[in-house]
């Protein structure tokens, strides 16, 4: 059942309403500006190509005609279009993935991070900055390029596994166990972080800082097919849980009684925003903020209702990911800002702006 | 009328305290239970392992001749529905979506249009079509219960495409209701069980249980006490023992009739 047709609503505005009848209408604007974002990130940078030219370029692509075009082709082809694609994938991840947490934990404030895959990737990444040079690299020679993601990604999945197995007894997860032993280990690895970097020389606390303030700038193609199968299944997957999380806004007694799998919708909720969330951070650190604002706006614009939801905020993360990350790289070329700093400057304003926007408050 | 629903021997104990202990109980089809018993007896308790939501820790329960826990989560939610105490909601969703997650997903054949109109429907029959478009959460505790009560209603319509022979289960329903409204979720109450529904109720108001239920069960300390006709069960005696407050019984017809003596 979608929004529903109902004209008899007396709080809200009537265009919200007329959005929340019509999900088509929101995906088709989504897509539309995705599109359009898309095409001004493959054109603007420090050498602007311009669209007509960015379309013959992509076509050529398509039919297989490569190598033709000399610089702008390799700059579109080899330099923005992976980078656009990782902004897309993790954008899209990270934003879905937070709706998906937010109806999990019953909380609009709730972080796709909640479940510990961010802090543990933290850890991890740290680790193999830090300690990789001296203790791995002895045993196994000069660290390979992909350590850091591997490792990144390995230790966001095993920190998850491990706060899923203390929050579970008895093959029923408790979440407020689950989220108030997150916050335990957001703290524990806060202060692992610190001393980790405390340890670090100059070099590694420049990587270690340059991580965990998000960057889409390492985008290639290796790493667009590493973190394609693991982002883009759970995306597809994520609707499947609708339903679910639909009934678990009214209690997770009230879901099992209207027939939803309760341990089951939770089970694959987190492990698909372990997935989600592990490969978006192995692949371009940390990037605050994308997981609470889109899915807020889209239940201010749309409703909340999770079967458009879900979809609805992987099309506006990729969105507003890409548009942010065109900007961290052009507003101050040939310079580049890490996106976290801009996602985080910008999102944080607006996320006030559309509380304060709304009298009366907002109840949680 | 047969039974439908059996209670054997059903225990429940949480970290050495007994909740429950031992009840058996049998439910005719069609028939208005109503659960009565001083705070603490164990009244959520049974209704909620009598509904499936809690594994009992020793005996079972018989639903349709099936074990409960052999029943998957969503072909019981055909079977049955449960109206909660109070629900609070997390997400912004309007009265007539939240009637619509009592339909979501349920149902055999039922087409999008079908499952509008079953929502729709629930709403009326719950007195809160007017509002249908409202924002659950700015709702008044009171409306929230009606709602709540037309996604019940709107569960139950969707589930018998698939099972006629349904339970209701409703755990102190009008709790924050006024009295109009109180007295018309009872008298829905009875009214589909004079259709061949079976209703299980807790309930606090015993002049209210001794005039809607077709049979009472009383429950102290854990305990099943006694189980039957409203007049043989709502004695001044009975209940003095049970609730432990001094009552004289009038006897007037229809029902019986008590006054407390402080």
């Amino acid at each position: 059942m979608t929004a529903g047709a109902m004209r008899t609503g007396t709080d809200g505005a009537g265009e919200r309403r007329s959005l929340r009848e019509r999900p088509g209408l929101v995906f088709a604007c989504l897509a539309i500006l995705l599109l359009l974002v898309g095409l001004v990130a493959l054109s603007l940078g420090a050498t602007g190509v311009p669209a007509s030219r960015v379309f013959s370029i992509l076509a050529d692509m398509f039919v297989g005609q490569t190598g033709t075009g000399g610089g702008e082709t390799l700059i579109v082809l080899q330099v923005r279009l992976p980078r656009l694609l990782l902004g897309m994938l993790v954008g899209a991840g990270l934003a879905s993935s937070g709706a998906l947490m937010q109806g999990l934990f019953r909380n609009p404030l709730a972080d796709p991070g909640l479940v510990g895959v961010s802090a543990g990737a933290a850890v991890a990444a740290a680790a193999t900055i830090t300690l990789g040079d001296a203790l791995l690299a002895p045993l196994m020679g000069p660290l390979p390029f992909g350590a850091l993601p591997i490792g990144a990604f390995a230790g966001g999945l095993l920190t998850t596994l491990g706060l899923y197995l203390v929050a579970t007894r008895g093959g029923r997860t408790s979440i407020a166990t689950m989220l108030l032993a997150g916050v335990a280990f957001g703290a524990l690895s806060g202060a692992v972080m610190g001393l980790f970097s405390y340890l670090s020389d100059d070099r590694q606390l420049r990587d270690l800082s340059f991580w965990s303030l998000g960057s889409l700038s390492g985008a290639t193609w290796t790493k667009i097919i590493a973190i394609l199968p693991l982002i883009l299944p759970s995306i597809v997957a994520m609707p499947f849980l609708a339903r679910g999380l639909n009934a678990l806004a009214l209690g997770e007694a009230e879901a099992f009684h209207l027939g939803v799998p309760v341990q089951r919708v939770k089970a694959l909720a987190i492990l698909i925003v372990a997935i989600t969330v592990g490969a978006s951070v192995a692949a371009a650190g940390m990037i605050g903020f994308v997981g609470i604002v889109v899915p807020h706006m889209l239940r201010l614009i749309a409703g909340p209702d999770h079967r458009m939801l879900l979809p609805a905020s992987a099309l506006l993360g990729a969105v507003l990911l890409v548009a942010a990350d065109t900007v961290a790289r052009t507003i101050a070329a040939p310079a580049e800002l890490p996106i976290g700093i801009l996602t985080a400057t910008l999102g944080a304003p607006f996320f006030l702006w559309l509380l304060l926007r709304r009298q009366g408050g907002i109840a949680l | 009328m047969s039974v439908i629903l059996e209670a054997r021997d059903l225990s429940y104990t949480r970290s050495g305290r007994t909740l429950l202990d031992g009840v058996d109980l049998a439910v005719r089809e069609g028939s208005l239970t109503v659960v009565l018993g001083p705070n603490g007896a164990g009244k959520s308790t049974l209704v909620r392992m009598l509904c499936g939501e809690l594994a009992p820790t020793r005996g079972r329960v018989v639903l349709n001749g099936d074990t409960l826990a052999s029943i998957p989560a969503w072909l019981l939610a055909h079977k049955r529905a449960v109206m909660p105490q109070a629900s609070d909601l997390t997400f912004p969703f309007t009265a007539f979506e939240v009637a619509g997650l009592g339909v979501e997903g349920l149902g055999r054949g039922l087409s999008r249009a079908d499952r509008h109109r079953l929502a729709r429907t629930a709403l009326e029959h719950a007195d809160v079509a007017h509002l249908a478009g409202r924002n659950y959460q700015t709702l008044s505790g009171g409306e929230r219960q009606r709602v709540q009560f037309a996604r019940v209603l709107a569960q139950l319509a969707a589930g018998r495409t698939v099972e006629t022979r349904q339970v209701l289960f409703l755990d102190e329903p009008i709790a924050s209701l006024d009295l109009k409204h109180q007295l018309a979720v009872l008298a829905k109450a009875q009214d589909l069980a004079r259709e061949g529904l079976t209703v299980v109720a807790v309930l606090h108001d015993l002049q209210l249980a001794a005039g809607i239920a077709d049979e009472v069960v009383l429950l102290q300390n854990g305990r099943l006490v006694t189980h039957g006709k409203p007049h043989a069960v709502l004695t001044p005696a009975c209940l003095t023992e049970v609730f432990g407050v001094a009552l004289t019984g009038t006897g007037l017809p229809p029902h019986p009739w008590m006054i407390a003596s402080p």
